[in-house]
């Protein structure tokens, strides 16, 4: 297969973020005129992989050459200057300029010093053209197309950079079945051109339909390159799987059978993002959501607290339809719910108020009277909570922002846990922590569904589903395409299912549901 | 759609302002006991010029997301230097005026060098700058006043009437849009402001060069303030560091930026606009005495104008479906 001398090659990249570690000594090569597809789960390393490519990160260490040369990208902008382009996951056109000057925007056509807008706009419908976009107009402003329309003029755009190398990250995740026929046909044409393209997508069918080589990475390594075609389903899942165990989960405990959901939800949807999702969550019950990163969970659990608009579908709280409007209805003790959000920096936290500041700020009106903060019991309350949790700080007069990412994290939990929640939402809350915390958490999580609570819980790590939850549904493309209950959650059938292709009978490769 | 629809809506917020100058000024000068004569045209233009282009360099910098506190300082600082530069014969005072551009230049110079390389925010940043230039302007000119030998000749030129009573002010707004601005709006470092100003991450992602944007943004914001600067002392004939006047040059320069259609979110609004803005936002200062109301109703009344005119311009959040991107 290597007839030809490729055309790009990495070798031993590696990066960290903190002590994470995200690429350890991977290598990738590049041909002309092939598509070579990346795979992996969430957090194998694809993303940081192609932003070192793309000049978005620097790597730690390693090498990469084109044509056989030594090069280097410290932005952007230099990755681009040697025809390596890439069409993020998230969008990076500019919402308030047209659709033309999108597409020029790196390298917008001079005469006389000033954009020449006529060959802007031919270089645009050029670019349009070439992308399957002949029905977007050049002077829409990007912000008012629809996503899988920007997702074609993001193709536009790199399009017209005239690019050797093209990394495709996720490109085809917003677009509709019809779009992405008419983007295949323009990557088979480039790649006849003699372009090499790299192919990030969860979608097996297309990678079947569209690569010539697949590489699959795992835990930041590369761990098999293999010609399209020569593997099995079955065993491309065999080699995404293998994280190291490193996580003790407490026994789980069945909820009572008997009775009544907590939580109910019927057919909820939200402009395209959320699809007629049901759901429904006991007291003393954990139910996961899986599926790749992405797939609606966090507009899921945004709509159940209140936060999206135009929202339809129904709540049955204790079985009575409920109308959420506002997080500050949705804590409300008839409702009693609360959410461990994604990012506890920017929506969990006032990093620079002190500990027991942000600790209240959820039950503040349960501790004030008369609109006065009763400071003894408010001092009790949190006293209780960092005992609780075991928080480490220096005092709760010290600002949340000092505090270790794990610590952090746990006074966003205790903060709503201060209003004795009945309906606990967890968006990925293990994130960026570190072991020891997360085993806290797995077991401050048992307690709280032991003592009553519905607990919803969205991860992106599969042993943490495996590991916590008493059911799991799996999300695709805003719907839940699969459940899985005790026994059934392996990681084969959560990646499978992630994936949205079916694999054998899950029964035959049963792996124990919890390593220690 | 066809294109001219798309260039409408490009322009609906500038289009909105000159709506609203429109009518402002046709029930100010319907009332006006002179009517619609060259002197009534010539007073108001010269006020509103001043503004106009104080606005417009406002305009700058909030393209790109920031502000600019400073504005209304530098505007200070460069009267007072003029009154002291613009002096002697037509070529000494012709090398003045190029020194008081320069001044002003320098001062937006070093305000973007201190955001973009100090990584400082740019309300504090101007705030602390705009209250140096105040301190120069003041050690400049303790009192108010100008040199002996001032050149009144430019002054008198510049605020003279052209044949048919056109002012001499407007002519020199219309010739900086078509000098500064126009250029300006159709090179790439233009559009690399617009881009920095709407998405500062997909500007970096598209390999924009965002530093060079910010500081041609900052750079000419501080060109226009001193024009704005250089306007007042032909007006005036003197300098005067006035605390009072920079502060309402600066807060009036940002409500005719609202005004005319600019988006203190950054990206969004054009010079021309914040121009309307700014002459609009005279007139309904100036409607306040046609209509012999107390000088007392002034602010009032500026203040509920200004309200209503930058709620048409919020509708479009009613739209928002998640509640989150209210707050990004």
């Amino acid at each position: 297969m290597d007839a030809a001398a490729p055309l790009f090659r990495m070798e031993g990249v590696s990066k960290r973020y903190g002590g994470v570690r995200a690429l350890e000594d991977a290598e990738l090569t590049v041909h002309g005129g092939r598509v070579h597809a990346i795979l992996g789960e969430n957090g194998a390393g694809k993303s940081t992989l192609i932003k070192v490519m793309a000049g978005v990160v620097a790597p730690d260490k390693g090498r990469m050459t084109l044509e056989g040369n030594d090069v280097s990208f410290p932005d952007p902008a230099a990755a681009n200057r040697a025809g390596v382009v890439c069409i993020f996951q998230e969008l990076s056109l500019i919402p308030d300029l047209s659709v033309a000057d999108n597409i020029v925007i790196s390298n917008p056509p001079k005469r006389f010093g000033l954009i020449d807008r006529r060959a802007q706009r031919r270089i645009a419908e050029d670019a349009l053209a070439r992308a399957g976009g002949e029905d977007i107009h050049p002077l829409a402003p990007v912000k008012d197309l629809p996503l899988s329309r920007r997702q074609i003029v993001e193709i536009a755009k790199a399009l017209a950079r005239k690019p050797r190398i093209l990394i495709l990250d996720e490109a085809t995740s917003a677009l509709t079945a019809a779009d992405v026929v008419k983007v295949f046909a323009v990557l088979k044409r480039l790649r006849s051109e003699g372009l090499a393209l790299l192919y990030i997508s969860h979608r097996m069918h297309e990678i079947a339909e569209i690569a010539d080589e697949c590489t699959v990475f795992r835990n930041g390594r590369n761990v098999a390159t293999y010609l399209a075609g020569t593997k099995t389903d079955n065993e491309v899942v065999e080699m995404m799987i293998g994280r190291e165990y490193s996580h003790v989960f407490p026994p789980k405990q069945a909820a009572a059978a008997d009775k009544p959901p907590v939580l109910d939800v019927r057919n909820l949807s939200w402009t395209q993002r959320l699809r007629e999702i049901s759901l429904s969550a006991r007291a003393g019950e954990v139910v996961g959501l899986g599926g790749l990163d992405g797939q609606g969970q966090r507009e899921l659990l945004l709509a159940l607290f209140g936060v999206l608009k135009g929202v339809s579908g129904e709540i049955l709280i204790d079985g009575k339809p409920t109308s959420i409007t506002s997080p500050r209805v949705a804590k409300r003790k008839q409702i009693g719910m609360a959410l461990i959000p994604e990012d506890r920096k920017t929506e969990g936290l006032m990093l620079p108020m002190a500990v027991c500041d942000n600790l209240s700020f959820a039950a503040i009106d349960r501790l004030s009277r008369g609109g006065i903060i009763d400071r003894p019991a408010e001092r009790k309350a949190i006293d209780e909570m960092i005992k609780l949790l075991a928080i480490r700080t220096d005092g709760v007069n010290v600002p949340v922002g000092s505090l270790s990412g794990g610590n952090q994290q746990k006074v966003v939990i205790a903060k709503w846990l201060m209003v004795s929640p009945r309906i606990i939402l967890l968006n990925d809350p293990t994130r960026g922590i570190d072991v020891g915390t997360k085993q806290e958490i797995y077991q401050l999580l048992r307690r709280l569904a032991d003592s009553g609570a519905a607990i919803i819980f969205y991860s992106t790590d599969y042993d943490e589903l495996i590991g916590c939850c008493n059911r799991v549904l799996v999300l695709y493309d805003g719907a839940v395409k699969r459940t899985l209950v005790e026994d059934e959650i392996t990681e084969r059938a959560l990646i499978a299912s992630a994936l949205n292709i079916a694999t054998d009978q899950v029964g035959a490769g049963l792996k124990p549901a919890v390593n220690a | 759609m066809s294109d001219w629809r798309y260039r409408l809506a490009e322009q609906r917020g500038t289009l909105l302002a000159v709506g609203i100058f429109l009518v402002m000024f046709v029930i100010y000068v319907s009332n006006h006991p002179a009517g619609f004569t060259a002197n009534v045209v010539q007073t108001a233009a010269n006020k509103g010029v001043l503004l106009a282009l104080v606005a417009m360099a406002q305009t700058l910098v909030v393209l790109t997301a920031g502000i600019d506190l400073s504005v209304g300082m530098t505007f200070i600082f460069t009267n007072c230097l003029a009154s002291y530069i613009v002096t002697g014969p037509m070529g000494t005072a012709l090398l003045g005026v190029v020194g008081v551009l320069v001044a002003g230049l320098l001062c937006g110079a070093l305000n973007g060098l201190i955001v973009i390389y100090g990584r400082l925010q740019p309300i504090v940043t101007t705030i602390a700058t705009g209250s140096i230039y105040y301190g120069i302007a003041l050690w400049l000119r303790p009192q108010p006043g100008s040199s002996d030998d001032f050149n009144s000749d430019i002054a008198d030129l510049m605020t003279s009437q052209l044949p048919g009573g056109i002012p001499m002010s407007l002519v020199t707004l219309l010739l900086v849009v078509l000098v500064v601005w126009l250029p300006f709006r159709r090179s790439a470092v233009g559009r690399a402001v617009y881009a920095v100003g709407s998405s500062e991450v997909a500007a970096y992602m598209s390999g924009v060069p965002i530093q060079r944007a910010k500081f041609v943004a900052y750079t000419l914001s501080g060109l226009l303030s001193a024009m704005g600067g250089l306007y007042v002392t032909f007006i005036t004939y003197s300098g005067e560091a006035s605390f009072a006047g920079g502060s309402n040059y600066t807060l009036y320069s940002i409500a005719a930026v609202v005004l005319g259609g600019v988006s203190l979110f950054g990206g969004v609004g054009s010079a021309v606009g914040a121009i309307f803005g700014a002459l609009a936002f005279r007139t309904i200062g100036d409607l306040i005495f046609v209509f012999d109301l107390e000088p007392l109703w002034q602010t009032l009344f500026q203040g509920v104008v200004l309200l209503l005119a930058v709620c048409v311009s919020s509708v479009r959040l009613l739209q928002v479906r998640n509640r989150l991107d209210l707050f990004s």
